[in-house]
């Protein structure tokens, strides 16, 4: 049987002055590779703080392996779910392995010493994302595609069920971008653990998602990507004298 | 985590070394072996020798170990909390406050019907500045999740007393003046014992503090919502490191005065050793270079072998800001 790892339930979320998104469903599985997509402002970014505990959810219930989100303290929720942002991380004067020995501290002791298990875990991370022979690099010298890589790696290292990211592709040139989209569905197939990502690269997700949520500011259908296609879930998402969908292949045309 | 070990070895060498000079070296000229047998308890030549070392060299090199160390640990904090490599215990506005608490008491003395004024009253006076200034960014931090806007308000107390120094100033007489601007040179020759003792507990306090933050602040050099998805309750670590900060630099500012650069600089300095942004490296080891440095501060501004004592403010400003340039023109940015 498997098992459901995160349930969001008529969701509400926003600020309190200002709902930016409102009536979200869905349900994931352990190991599914998931993409949220819509257009800029819809709420993508605010719905994965509202998932990561960043912000409170204005209506609605999140339930993260069978307990409610807001039952977990900071440090359990941490050893749930790992977190890659796009902000920037405010020093990159730390070593790739140094940034990706942070992903341990959800089970370190106070002082933050590694333990044998935690060394190994790193190690498994660093080997995943071929990262090897960049450990010992500081992260000013890294590419945007590396950092980001260290970055995925550090979440690895968190040793969640659960990891959500926002927008992990943003600056990355094509071969990047599918570059990371592969890692990401190899670490959610491989290795069991619920992948949840916004994301402009709708064509991408649509290949290579197990699942998708739309944000459209009305129903916000969940699903498979086929299934969000026949439904013509797509058609609407941008305005149609710009872009059209082509259902066939998947992806999106400019409209001449 | 690299071996740092002979690194640690050879700064506690520097650290005795420099001690072992700022003690033998002062307006009286003591000779060095006549120092050393003194510190080991046996008897000397001449018994005001022995006077000068047990009563004013060796608290003052305490004072200078204990404001080098605690400044120092102080300005690493500031800069990890706000990731900022410009923040020190001055930015938060720790400083101005006991800087208005001192010239409160000694220009405005008058004001308040005054009363009996003793070195004491002024410990007290600066503590109550930068203890309720501190309160004030405490309940600040409480309400802002930024801590950019918590930096630029710490700054905007530092105006509002400076504001109220100047006004002080202007309405107090010339000998009062003359008080708060010896005051604000900063010394660490006047502690007695018993002083030495209570800056050495708060020092120490602050200071087991700021280790217990070591995870914590690790977790920082991500930033908030990194360090809150690693499972940091942001609030309590933020309030625990700005208690420590405050009770350092706080209470080193109403012993010792105002002293500048060596909150700043020490960290960089330190940087420059110890290749790393690991706490449990930088903890310790800022707090040595940050002792080491006040010591060589200190032995300059005594001007060996002459009667005049140069403020121990300046000798700081003027090592710590060619120090900080340095660092821009070489690296170009200042890494944190």
């Amino acid at each position: 049987m498997q098992k459901e790892v995160v349930i969001a339930k008529n969701l509400a979320v926003g600020y309190k002055s200002k709902k930016v998104a409102r009536n979200i469903d869905f349900v994931l599985q352990q190991g599914e590779f998931c993409a949220i997509v819509g257009v800029n402002g819809i709420g993508k970014s605010t719905l994965l703080r509202t998932l990561a505990s960043l912000q409170p959810c204005l209506e609605g219930k999140i339930t993260i392996n069978q307990i409610a989100l807001k039952a977990y303290s900071f440090s359990k929720l941490a050893q749930k779910i790992a977190l890659v942002l796009t902000e920037p991380v405010a020093t990159k004067n730390l070593t790739v392995r140094e940034l990706v020995a942070l992903g341990r501290q959800p089970y370190t002791n106070w002082l933050g010493n590694l333990s044998e298990p935690d060394k190994s875990q790193i190690a498994l991370s660093l080997k995943t994302f071929q990262l090897e022979s960049l450990q010992s690099r500081k992260c000013f010298e890294l590419s945007d595609g590396q950092l980001q890589r260290v970055l995925i790696a550090k979440a690895m290292a968190q040793d969640t069920s659960i990891i959500l990211l926002d927008e992990p592709t943003t600056h990355l040139d094509l071969s990047h971008k599918v570059q990371i989209f592969k890692l990401l569905q190899k670490l959610a197939h491989e290795h069991k653990k619920t992948i949840l990502f916004t994301t402009h690269e709708i064509d991408l997700a649509i290949q290579l998602c197990d699942k998708m949520l739309i944000l459209n500011g009305a129903d916000n259908p969940f699903g498979e990507p086929c299934e969000l296609i026949e439904k013509g879930c797509f058609s609407n998402l941008f305005p149609s004298e710009m872009v059209t969908f082509d259902v066939k292949t998947g992806s999106f045309r400019v409209k001449k | 985590m690299k071996n740092y070990r002979f690194r640690f070895l050879g700064l506690l060498l520097i650290l005795l070394a420099v001690w072992l000079l700022n003690i033998s070296l002062g307006s009286v000229t003591i000779p060095f072996t006549a120092t050393l047998s003194a510190l080991f308890g046996q008897s000397v030549e001449h018994t005001s020798w022995e006077y000068i070392i047990y009563n004013y060299r060796l608290p003052k090199a305490i004072t200078a170990i204990l404001v080098g160390g605690g400044l120092a640990l102080s300005g690493l904090l500031m800069q990890t909390l706000f990731r900022n490599p410009l923040a020190g215990p001055f930015v938060l506005g720790i400083s101005s406050g006991a800087s208005l608490g001192a010239a409160i008491l000694l220009m405005g003395s008058t004001l308040l019907g005054g009363f009996l004024f003793s070195d004491f009253s002024l410990v007290i006076a600066a503590s109550i500045g930068s203890f309720l200034v501190l309160l004030v960014v405490l309940l600040v931090a409480n309400r802002i999740r930024d801590t950019m806007a918590l930096l630029i308000i710490g700054l905007m107390f530092g105006s509002i007393t400076s504001a109220i120094v100047s006004v002080l100033a202007y309405f107090s007489s010339a000998e009062q003046l003359q008080r708060f601007i010896f005051w604000s040179y900063g010394s660490v020759g006047h502690l007695s014992w018993n002083q030495n003792w209570m800056l050495g507990g708060i020092v120490l306090l602050g200071t087991i503090l700021s280790i217990l933050s070591i995870k914590s602040l690790n977790a920082f050099l991500l930033g908030e919502n990194y360090a809150q998805s690693l499972g940091v309750n942001l609030k309590r670590s933020r309030l625990t490191i700005i208690i420590a900060t405050g009770m350092l630099a706080g209470s080193i500012t109403a012993f010792a005065g105002p002293i500048a650069f060596v909150g700043l600089a020490v960290p960089h300095l330190t940087r420059q050793i110890f290749n790393t942004m690991e706490h449990r490296t930088l903890v310790p080891a800022v707090f040595l270079y940050g002792a080491i440095l006040m010591l060589f501060c200190d032995t300059i501004a005594q001007l060996p072998s002459s009667a005049k004592v140069l403020p121990i403010n300046a000798i700081t400003s003027l090592v710590g800001a060619p120090v900080v340039i340095w660092l821009l023109v070489r690296k170009r940015k200042m890494l944190f």
